[in-house]
Order: C-alpha cells, then sequence, then structure tokens
C-alpha cells in the first residue's frame, strides 16, 4: 500500500466506523515506518472531520458518530505506544474532566461527548455519572485539565452545574478553568445565567465547543 | 342476536410471543439481572437463584420465574377511596390515567413550562377528577415549593384528600414508602383492609440494561408485602440501552419485568403485579426518548400482548406526546397512542395530559385527552346488533322522501351509537367564524376553569383527614419541615 492509499484508507475506515480496519492500518504505519503524525493529521482526522460533517448535514445519526469516535480511538491506541517510544508529541488538544453531576445517573449523552472528546485527540477523565461536585474540581486539579464538562440530564439536577461554577469561586479557582455544560434541560442561557463558559447542544457541538475554548482552532 | 365484538390488535404471531418469552427466559437464567439491595438478593437466593453477592447478580432460572408466574394474580380489582366503586384491571379492560411525575406545568397564560406549585397540584387533582374518561389519578405533578425529600409523599397526600379516584404514584426514596402506605391505610381503615381493596398502584423501574436499584427493589418487597400492586415500568431505549430492534428490545423487556415479578412473589406469594414499561424508540439524532414515535407504540402493543400471553394485567405510558405546547403534534401523537394502546387492550394506559417526553403536565390538554379517551371508549364498545332483522323493519313503507330523524328508533338510539364529544370542533365555516375562530386550546383552557369551578370535593370523613395531615407532618418533621404550604379544598 502506497502513501495515499495508506491515508485514504484511514479516512476510510474512520468514516466507515470500521474499528478494525482503522486498527490495522494504524499497525501497518507502524510496521512500514510512515511518518505517524503525517497519519494522524493527513489520514485519520480528515476522516473525523468528515463525520462531523456528514453530522451537520444531517446524514450520520448517534450510532455512526459514536462507531466513528471508536475507530479513531482504537487507532490512537495502536499509534500512541509508537509515538511515546520515539519521543513524539501528537498535537494533543489538553486535558479535560467530565461527568455528570451528583444525584444524576444519566451518561449516555456525557459517554458519547467523552468519545468524540478523546477521538478529537483531548486527554478525557471520564468520571462516570452521579459525581459529587468536589470530585470534578480534586481531579481538574490533579491531571492539570483546563476544561471542565458538566452533564445534567434533569432539571432537578442541572442546579448542580451552577453549584460547581460557586464551589470554584469559593476556592479562588474559577479563573483556572472552562466550565462547560451540557444535557437535555441545559441551554446557552442557562449557561450565561449561572456564568458557565460555554454550552453545547449534541457532541458534534460539543467538540468544536471546547478546540475554541483551549485554542486548538 | 350476534355478540358484539371487541376491536383487537395483535402485533405478534403466537410463535414469536413465545419465542420472545422463551428468550427472555434463557436470559435471565444465564446472565441474570442486577439488584442492588441485599434483602431482594437474599430472597431471591433462598427461592433458588443463583446469586453472587459481591457483584450483586441474580441468575434466575426458569423453574423459579415460572412458578413466580403461576402465583401471580391474572386480575387485580382496584377500589376508588370510598371502597364502592371497584375497576378491573386485567384481561381487556382499559383505564386511563395521567401521565405521571411531571416535573413541570405548560402555562397557558404563557405557553411556557415552568415549575408546579402546591396550587397546581391541587388544580391537576381536582381537575382529573371530573374527567369521566380518565379512571385512575395519577401523583402527576412534583410540587417545588415543598423539599425534595418530602414531595414523594406529599403529592399522594394531596392527591388523596382531593379525589376519589384510585391513584398511581411511586416512591422517589426508600424512606418514602412508610408514609405513603400510612396514607393508604389510613384511608381504608387498616392494613388487612388496604390488602383487600387496593387503593394505590406503586410504578417500580428497573434501570436497563437488566438492573433493580436499592430503591426500586425496594418499593417492589415493600409494596408486595403491603398487597399494593406494583406495576413494572421496564424502559429500554431501542439503539441506547436495549437492543435496536423492536424484537430484541421486547426480549429485554421481558427478562426485567419477569425478575421485578419474581423479586414480588418472593417477597410475598400472590403478591399483585402489572407488566408494563415506559421503553422507546431513542432518537438517534437528538439522543431523545420519544414516546410519541410510532415504533414506541409498537414495544408498547407487543410487549402488552406477551402480558397477556403470561395472563398477567398490563400497563403501558402511551396517549402522550413529545410536543412541547398544545400544537397538531400533540394531538396526533396522543391520540395515535391512545387509540393503539386501548386496540392492544392494555389496561393501565398512563398518558393524558402528558408532554414533553414525560416531563410536562398540561391542564387543557387533559381536557382535551378525555375526549380522546371518550372516543376510544366508543371504539371499544365496537359495532352493536341493536335489532332484529337489523335495519329491514325501518324500510317499510319506504319513499322517496323518507327520512329518519323523527323515527323514534333514532331517537332510542342516537346516543348509545353515537358519543357528543365535548370540545372538537363540528361547527360550520361560518359559525366557527362568527363564533371567533375558536381553537381547541382556548375552549379547553375555558372548559378548565369551568370544572374546577364546579368541583365539588368528594366526602371524605374527618377522622380519615386528620390522621392523614398527622402522618404528613409526622413525615416532614421527620426531615426536618416543620411548615408545608396552605391549601384549600
Amino acid at each position: 500500500m502506497n502513501r495515499d492509499e495508506l491515508l485514504r484508507s484511514m479516512n476510510e475506515a474512520i468514516v466507515a466506523g470500521n474499528k478494525a480496519a482503522a486498527a490495522a492500518l494504524g499497525a501497518e504505519a507502524v510496521r512500514s515506518g510512515a511518518d505517524l503524525l503525517e497519519v494522524i493529521e493527513k489520514g485519520y482526522v480528515p476522516g473525523l472531520q468528515r463525520v462531523g460533517e456528514l453530522w451537520e448535514q444531517g446524514e450520520y445519526f448517534l450510532p455512526e458518530l459514536i462507531s466513528s469516535a471508536e475507530a479513531m480511538k482504537a487507532a490512537m491506541a495502536v499509534l500512541k505506544p509508537e509515538l511515546d517510544r520515539k519521543n513524539i508529541e501528537a498535537r494533543g488538544g489538553g486535558k479535560v474532566v467530565i461527568g455528570t453531576v451528583e444525584g444524576d445517573i444519566h451518561d449516555i449523552g456525557k459517554n458519547l461527548v467523552a468519545s468524540m472528546l478523546q477521538a478529537g485527540g483531548f486527554e478525557v477523565y471520564d468520571l462516570g455519572a452521579d459525581v459529587k461536585l468536589e470530585r470534578f474540581i480534586e481531579k481538574a486539579e490533579a491531571v492539570g485539565a483546563g476544561i471542565i464538562c458538566l452533564s445534567a440530564l434533569l432539571t432537578t439536577t442541572m442546579t448542580n452545574q451552577k453549584r460547581l461554577i460557586g464551589l470554584l469561586r469559593e476556592k479562588g479557582l474559577r479563573d483556572k478553568y472552562k466550565v462547560l455544560v451540557g444535557g437535555a434541560p441545559a441551554s446557552h442561557k442557562w449557561a450565561d445565567e449561572i456564568g458557565a463558559d460555554g454550552y453545547a447542544e449534541n457532541a458534534v457541538a460539543a467538540v468544536k465547543l471546547v478546540r475554541a475554548m483551549s485554542g486548538v482552532d | 342476536m350476534i355478540e358484539t365484538k371487541r376491536p383487537k390488535l395483535e402485533l405478534l404471531s403466537g410463535t414469536f410471543v413465545e419465542m420472545l418469552v422463551d428468550e427472555g427466559l434463557t436470559l435471565l437464567e444465564t446472565r441474570g439481572v442486577m439488584v442492588e439491595n441485599a434483602d431482594a438478593l437474599r430472597l431471591l437466593g433462598d427461592a433458588g437463584a443463583v446469586v453472587d453477592l459481591a457483584s450483586q447478580r441474580a441468575r434466575l432460572g426458569r423453574r423459579l420465574v415460572e412458578g413466580c408466574l403461576a402465583s401471580t394474580p391474572s386480575s387485580i380489582t382496584l377500589f376508588d377511596r370510598s371502597g364502592e366503586k371497584a375497576f378491573a384491571v386485567g384481561g381487556d379492560e382499559v383505564h386511563f390515567d395521567p401521565g405521571s411525575a411531571a416535573v413541570t406545568l405548560l402555562d397557558h397564560d404563557t405557553q411556557e413550562e415552568r415549575k408546579a406549585a402546591t396550587a397546581d397540584l391541587v388544580d391537576f387533582y381536582k381537575l382529573v377528577e371530573t374527567l369521566e374518561h380518565i379512571h385512575f389519578q395519577s401523583t402527576g405533578l412534583i410540587s417545588s415549593d415543598v423539599p425534595a425529600a418530602v414531595s414523594d409523599g406529599y403529592r399522594l397526600y394531596l392527591g388523596l384528600c382531593l379525589s376519589a379516584k384510585p391513584f398511581v404514584t411511586g416512591t422517589f426514596r426508600v424512606e418514602g414508602f412508610r408514609p405513603m402506605k400510612d396514607f393508604l391505610v389510613a384511608v381504608r381503615g387498616g392494613e388487612r383492609e388496604l390488602r383487600l381493596k387496593p387503593l394505590a398502584i406503586f410504578d417500580a423501574c428497573p434501570s436497563p440494561p437488566l438492573k433493580w436499584s436499592n430503591l426500586t427493589a425496594q418499593s417492589l418487597l415493600d409494596a408486595a408485602r403491603a398487597g399494593i400492586p406494583s406495576e413494572l415500568i421496564s424502559m429500554g431505549l431501542t439503539g441506547a440501552t436495549s437492543p435496536v430492534t423492536i424484537a430484541g428490545t421486547l426480549v429485554q423487556h421481558v427478562a426485567e419485568n419477569l425478575s421485578g415479578l419474581t423479586i414480588c412473589q418472593v417477597a410475598a406469594k400472590g403478591a399483585p403485579v402489572i407488566f408494563g414499561g415506559s421503553p422507546a424508540s431513542f432518537d438517534m439524532r437528538k439522543g431523545t426518548t420519544p414516546m410519541g414515535a410510532i415504533e414506541t407504540m409498537m414495544i408498547d402493543s407487543a410487549y402488552a400482548q406477551i402480558g397477556k400471553f403470561l395472563k398477567l394485567p398490563t400497563h403501558a405510558y402511551m396517549g402522550l406526546s413529545d410536543a412541547k405546547i398544545n400544537d397538531p403534534q400533540a394531538g396526533f401523537e396522543t391520540a395515535l397512542g391512545a387509540v393503539l394502546g386501548a386496540l392492544s387492550g392494555i389496561n393501565v394506559i398512563s398518558g393524558p395530559g402528558m408532554l414533553d417526553f414525560e416531563s410536562s403536565q398540561s391542564l387543557e390538554k387533559l381536557v382535551i385527552d378525555d375526549g380522546i379517551c371518550a372516543m376510544v371508549y366508543r371504539l371499544l364498545a365496537g359495532i352493536a346488533q341493536r335489532d332484529d332483522p337489523i335495519a329491514l323493519g325501518l324500510f317499510e313503507g319506504f319513499a322517496p322522501d323518507m327520512q329518519f330523524l323523527s323515527l323514534p328508533h333514532t331517537r332510542q338510539w342516537y346516543r348509545k351509537e353515537h358519543i357528543l364529544a365535548g370540545l372538537v370542533d363540528r361547527d360550520p365555516y361560518e359559525a366557527w367564524v362568527t363564533a371567533g375562530r375558536t381553537s381547541i386550546v382556548d375552549k379547553a383552557h375555558a372548559d378548565v376553569q369551568r370544572r374546577l369551578g364546579k368541583y365539588d370535593a368528594p366526602p371524605l370523613s374527618d377522622p380519615v383527614r386528620k390522621e392523614m395531615d398527622k402522618i404528613m407532618t409526622a413525615y416532614a418533621r421527620s426531615l426536618g419541615v416543620d411548615r408545608l404550604p396552605v391549601w384549600e379544598l
């Protein structure tokens, strides 16, 4: 397989959400000594961008989105050890702490956002669902994350998004983090009201928002 | 005279039903179910289930589940608050109740969803009390002006004070069961009396896939021991929390509901259980849970058919909409669901009044939906043979200028054959224009006001009311709540 074929196949594997092919092509790149940064930037990433476009055009739905993100993660899992071994820094998006706030056990949407962020090159710390507010801050402090993403699916638990911002203020840490909110009852208006840094209505928009916030774009 | 046929919908073939049940049983036997409740796990283990306490997983053998099915009553009789009026929950009987536990109320004046307060709950219960075709009440709204900790008990307390209809309700916290049962016992005058004449159904929702949380498992145990019917609300989301195929979701539905039924039976043999649910066709674009999707209704109709095959009373969330206001979508989704649910012979249909993915209630919609329910009951009554011969006698003396309006036969039968639908528009165009082009929503709003005005509190004896107040006050105090909102009958 020549270079162009390899890059095109990688792109196609991501668009098709083919986890096995994405990983196998990664292994092929490692074996043949290809330029791994080029492989990521010109092979896989354009595939992921295409998936985002297809979502925005209404062609792709959640199952396509999640399987493409999984394929991207599978490819990166193959490439990462090799990059580490060669001491190459892949263009990362930074560190993100994410979770569903306490009192709320819904995690489908949050999982999707976490997956898409990970696929998009971010180092994601997913704390799961029903997460105590203090834990978001502890984790962000511990790993040096710049962004905290809060999910809530209930009108009764969305107030915990507001509480987290209050908690950050109390600790004098508010300016250290970008706090982004999402979930069914949240909105731009809600984000403004509680003094959050942003709101995204779906996983694709969430990745765009996080990229913008972390200065990747 | 020919027997009137009850119209009936069955989406599955008999063989398919058997296959779905068989896979559900195999799933319980091989993969089991998670039960995050030590008491339930112990009881299941004692009854012969293979229980792993560390992982909280119970594998339920076929014989255990089939034995539990055999001891579950095929029909339940609920009684109203007076204990006089009986409602059979079984066979092909159909009873509607408002979709329950909405977090917001659609405010007619602003057309915005807002949190409901005690005053709204009072209006809600009063209104439902006047709606003839909605047989049961549900604790359909949550008061935002009482602390969340007491809100499960408080909504049942208010409802039982204001309405005589049987209730569909449920607990939000493990500790909520006790006062809620105490209210019911207070109304009936004793635990034994409540067992003989159940007044409320308690909903319990497993977490898909295949898990009973501590709260929901405890609700099953508590209700079973008190003889209170448990309504099992399995709610897989196709492709998200259950298999994407409708048939695949049905397998999970069977397994979840039968595991709940088994927990009830090992707690109290013969405990009343309703095979219900609130599954949905997961929206792959928005990630939402559309109750108005035709596939959601197909899942509901099909699991109800399975429930009937298992000789169990049935329930579904149908006759509701995902629209945010009372628009055409609200009407057609509600009517479609109510008709399909009733034709499927589902015993308890929770839905009227409900909007926005089970999260909002509308008083105007309740009134409109009562009219839909009226039409549904007419449909279920079928086409009867009233005369023999059917019509030949009416044509004796047939002449070209013949009409039927003045016939005694017409006057005799028209009210039985045709219902006079309440709020729908049947004006000729000019009359409609002259009357101010009123929409059904405006008519409904006026009707809500009229009904609230004519609400007549069904009699509740002083000692019972005092006992209810005492229980409510004690429950609130136990949670550090000293004051509850003031409200009036």
